[in-house]
Formats: structure tokens, C-alpha cells, sequence
């Protein structure tokens, strides 16, 4: 046979890729996302706490949030979805039985935790102090202050780093394969896999290749929408949400008319 | 308004590490009075501004409001009775105008929210401002935003204002509404400290002018006295190139 035909068959098969399908679909691509997503929330969760502890004044609680960062953003995700997945597997037993799912969702938290960490004490310190002297002032605790004058700001300005985390989560969910999941439980990579070691052609795990595509790309196109959106601000319109005070506004000015 | 009360500084010192910023200072503003800090760049005027509200807490000497010390206080509790306001404004840019306004009444003395809005909604109408509540701070001209902060510190019902080179970051022609402001606010018997390098305004308005040099006040008194007589040849100096 031709072989760029063949070439062309190992790769876009259309009758693999439709056997394929309906299972990537029904079950690789609710997978991917559960734990994309759910790993993004528990990491972020986890991300903040670092953060917050990063900035601490207190050094014992600088310091242990700087050790597990570079644990977990030195090691390969590999490693330590192996690590967590299996060594934590007897422990896991015991709670919820013979299921790695959650494992591979606890190390994937745990690894985009100390990303999401570093991010936010970045974006944490870019707020101006005098915002936190403002705050202050006005008689907000510390806590209080971060909470609401501080942390909102930070967050707004590494949205464009948040959404980019995700992408590498959507990505690094396919190294879970390792722990064995149930047939239920495969992700997008996993059903691709499966399929090409069946057939031995690989149109499968193109196709799963073009799912992650499908994700990521638009994914990337929502950080460059955010960034410019942040970098321009938003329009003014749509701010008024209550056209009445209109009328409310300029009678009985105090002090001098500017504009 | 809350009633006003008489604000007293006794021999402040403040250091940061080994540098003496604060070197015994001594100030008197009487109940409903307006004390104009004057004096160059580096002499401790912002920082003597924020030990009054324990921003920075002093090292030595004592801050006294209504003669009775409050370095004992619950420092966020006595930041609710002092009011202050800043060079750069600072609003807090994520929220709207009427929201830097709420957000505190909400948080710190505890309004509903439909209370909060009505509050809040008086303060900017009081500085000219209701119409711009939905607005983000960032749409705001420099003066309108130092309105809003006026608004935003007088609508905790504080008993003192601190006013930090409130105008300093302004445009020439927004200078004068926030001063207009800051004097009616005198005239209606705030209780104010102000830093500032505007010498008409600290003429016109005062009822104390302080002179600070160095980390201390070389020389206090009366506008007249202080404009028109300067005793210390430092202040004379001063003077004799800002005026």
C-alpha cells in the first residue's frame, strides 16, 4: 500500500475516530473536566491559604508554604500523582475503598495549589500598600482588609495566570491513567490510549488530542479577552444599575462644581 | 455629625530602625479646631499624621484625644472615630464609588444595607458627587475622587479628620473644590489636622499653624502669628521661598 496513505490511516481513520467518539464524549470528556475543574477549585482553596501564609509575617507560617511550593512545583506532576496516588492508596482504602479517582484529584490539587500559590502572593502584592493603609484607616482589621480591599484586587490582576493554570490541569488530568481507573472513570487520554492499543491504529488518540484542543484553545483566547479587558478596563456602560439616582444628584451640591 | 472632640499630642517620638523621624513633638487642637501642619518635604508631617491614628504607633510620648489616652484602645476601633485622607486617594478601584462607601458602613459599623445606602448616598451628595455613585473611582476626575474619599471617611461619623496633603496630587484647577470642602468642613466644627503646602488655605482656615522641621514643631501659634511674624529663623526661611 501507499505509504502516506497508510500514514494518513494510522492517524485520521475516520471509522476509528467514530468508534471512539460516543465514549469520549460520554465519559472521557465529563472526566477530563471533573477533574480539571475540581482540582482548579481544591488548588486555588489551598492556593489562597498559601499565599496568605507566604506574606505572613509569622515565619512559621512563611516557611512551611515556601517548602511545600517547591516540593510540589519541583517535583514531575508524575511523580507525584504516582507518589500520592498509590502511596496514599491504603489510606484511601479505608475511607472511601478501592477508588483512585479522588487520589488523582487530591494530587492534582496539591500540585496546581502550589502554582496557584505563587500566583496569587504575586498578584496578593502587587496591590498598592497604600490600599492596605486605606483600609486600615477606615478601621478594617488586617484580616478584613485582605479580605475584601486586598485579595479581590489581587485576584482580578493574575485571572489571565489562573486560567492558564487551568489549561496545564486540563492537560496534566491525563497523567492520572497511571492509578488504573475503572472504565467509568477515564479520562479523555485514557479512552484514546485504549482504543489505539486495541487497533494499533492511532486516530483515537488524535482524537482525544483534538478534545484537549477543543478545551485549551478557547481557553487561551479567554486569558488574552481577560488581559485586554484588565489592561482597558471594562466599558462604562452597564455600571449604572439604577438610573433613578440621576435625579437624586444635582440639586443641593455642596462645594465646587467640577466638570 | 458626631459631636468633636480635642485631639493632644504629647512629646511623639518615632523611629524607623535608626533613623529619628519623630523627635518629641507636641500639638494641640482644640474641640471643633483645624491645625494646619506645614513644613518641607521629609520633616515628619505625614508620618506625626499617622500616629494620631495608629497607623504607626510611637515609640515614646502620647496621643490623647479628649484629654484621655488612647494607645490603649483597640487600634481598629479608634480608627473608626478618625477619619483620614490621603495624597493618592486611595479608593478602592474594584468597587463602585457608592460601594467605597458602603462597604465600610456594611463592615465596620454594622448598617444594613439599605441604611449604608442611604448613608452613603447623603455623604455624596453632600461633596457634589450622587450622581457619580455607579461610577468606578477610576472614571472620576483626581478632585471628584478626593470627594469621594472626603465622603468616604466622613461617612464613619469620625469626631477628627486627618487630611494628608489632601491636594498635593491634584491638578491646578481641582484644587480648589477639595479645598472649598475641607473649609466648610472646618466651619462646621470638624475636629482637623491637616498637612498641606497650601499656605492660603492654612491662612484662611486654621486656627493653629504648626511648623515642623527635622521630626519636630519649631514653631506653632495663631495664622497671623505665624505668617505675619515668624519667630524662628528656620520658618522664616521656609516662608521666605513657598510664599
Amino acid at each position: 500500500m501507499d505509504p502516506l496513505r497508510t500514514l494518513w490511516e494510522t492517524f485520521f481513520d475516520g471509522e476509528s475516530m467514530r468508534e471512539a467518539l460516543p465514549e469520549m464524549l460520554t465519559v472521557g470528556l465529563p472526566n477530563t473536566l471533573i477533574l480539571a475543574v475540581t482540582a482548579a477549585l481544591l488548588g486555588s482553596a489551598l492556593g489562597i491559604v498559601l499565599a496568605v501564609a507566604g506574606i505572613s509575617r509569622t515565619r512559621w507560617l512563611r516557611w512551611p508554604a515556601r517548602v511545600y511550593t517547591d516540593i510540589f512545583r519541583g517535583l514531575p506532576a508524575a511523580a507525584t500523582i504516582l507518589l500520592i496516588g498509590v502511596g496514599l492508596a491504603p489510606l484511601g482504602m479505608q475511607v472511601w475503598g478501592p477508588n483512585p479517582y479522588p487520589l488523582g484529584i487530591l494530587a492534582l490539587s496539591l500540585i496546581a495549589s502550589a502554582y496557584l500559590g505563587e500566583i496569587f502572593r504575586s498578584g496578593i502584592q502587587s496591590v498598592e500598600a497604600t490600599q492596605l493603609e486605606a483600609a486600615r484607616a477606615l478601621g478594617f482589621s488586617w484580616r478584613e482588609a485582605m479580605r475584601r480591599v486586598i485579595i479581590p484586587q489581587g485576584i482580578r490582576r493574575i485571572l489571565p495566570a489562573w486560567v492558564n493554570q487551568l489549561i496545564a490541569l486540563i492537560k496534566d488530568s491525563s497523567l492520572v491513567y497511571f492509578l488504573g481507573l475503572l472504565a467509568s472513570q477515564r479520562e479523555l487520554f485514557r479512552i484514546g490510549q485504549d482504543y489505539a492499543a486495541n487497533t494499533g491504529n492511532q486516530s483515537a488518540l488524535l482524537l482525544a488530542g483534538l478534545f484537549y484542543l477543543a478545551l485549551t484553545v478557547p481557553l487561551t483566547h479567554v486569558v488574552n479577552w481577560i488581559d485586554r479587558r484588565l489592561r482597558h478596563g471594562r466599558p462604562a456602560a452597564g455600571l449604572t444599575d439604577d438610573p433613578d439616582d440621576l435625579d437624586l444628584a444635582l440639586p443641593g451640591a455642596a462645594g465646587g462644581n467640577q466638570r | 455629625m458626631n459631636t468633636s472632640v480635642s485631639l493632644s499630642l504629647r512629646d511623639v517620638h518615632l523611629a524607623f530602625g535608626r533613623h529619628q523621624v519623630l523627635r518629641g513633638v507636641d500639638l494641640d487642637v482644640a474641640s471643633g479646631g483645624t491645625a494646619c501642619v506645614i513644613g518641607p518635604s521629609g520633616s515628619g508631617k505625614s508620618t506625626l499624621l499617622r500616629t494620631v491614628n495608629r497607623l504607626l504607633e510611637p515609640d515614646r510620648g502620647d496621643v490623647l484625644l479628649d484629654g484621655r489616652s488612647v494607645l490603649r484602645d483597640d487600634p481598629d476601633a479608634l480608627r473608626q472615630r478618625i477619619g483620614m485622607v490621603f495624597q493618592q486617594f486611595n479608593l478602592f478601584p474594584h468597587m463602585s464609588v457608592l460601594r467605597n462607601l458602603t462597604l465600610p458602613l456594611r463592615r465596620i459599623r454594622k448598617l444594613d444595607e439599605d441604611e449604608a445606602v442611604a448613608q452613603a448616598r447623603a455623604e455624596l451628595d453632600r461633596v457634589g458627587l450622587a450622581a457619580k455613585a455607579d461610577a468606578r473611582p477610576a472614571h472620576l476626575s483626581g478632585g471628584q475622587q478626593q470627594r469621594v474619599a472626603i465622603a468616604r471617611a466622613l461617612a464613619m461619623q469620625p469626631q477628627v479628620m486627618l487630611f494628608d496633603e489632601a491636594t498635593s496630587a491634584l491638578d491646578p484647577e481641582l484644587v480648589k473644590g477639595v479645598l472649598a470642602l475641607m473649609a466648610e468642613l472646618s466651619t462646621q466644627g470638624m475636629t482637623m489636622v491637616v498637612v498641606t503646602h497650601e499656605m492660603g488655605f492654612a491662612r484662611q482656615v486654621a486656627d493653629t499653624v504648626a511648623f515642623m522641621d527635622a521630626g519636630v514643631v519649631l514653631e506653632a501659634g495663631d495664622p497671623a502669628a505665624v505668617f505675619e511674624s515668624p519667630q524662628h529663623p528656620r520658618l522664616r526661611r521656609f516662608l521666605s521661598q513657598v510664599l
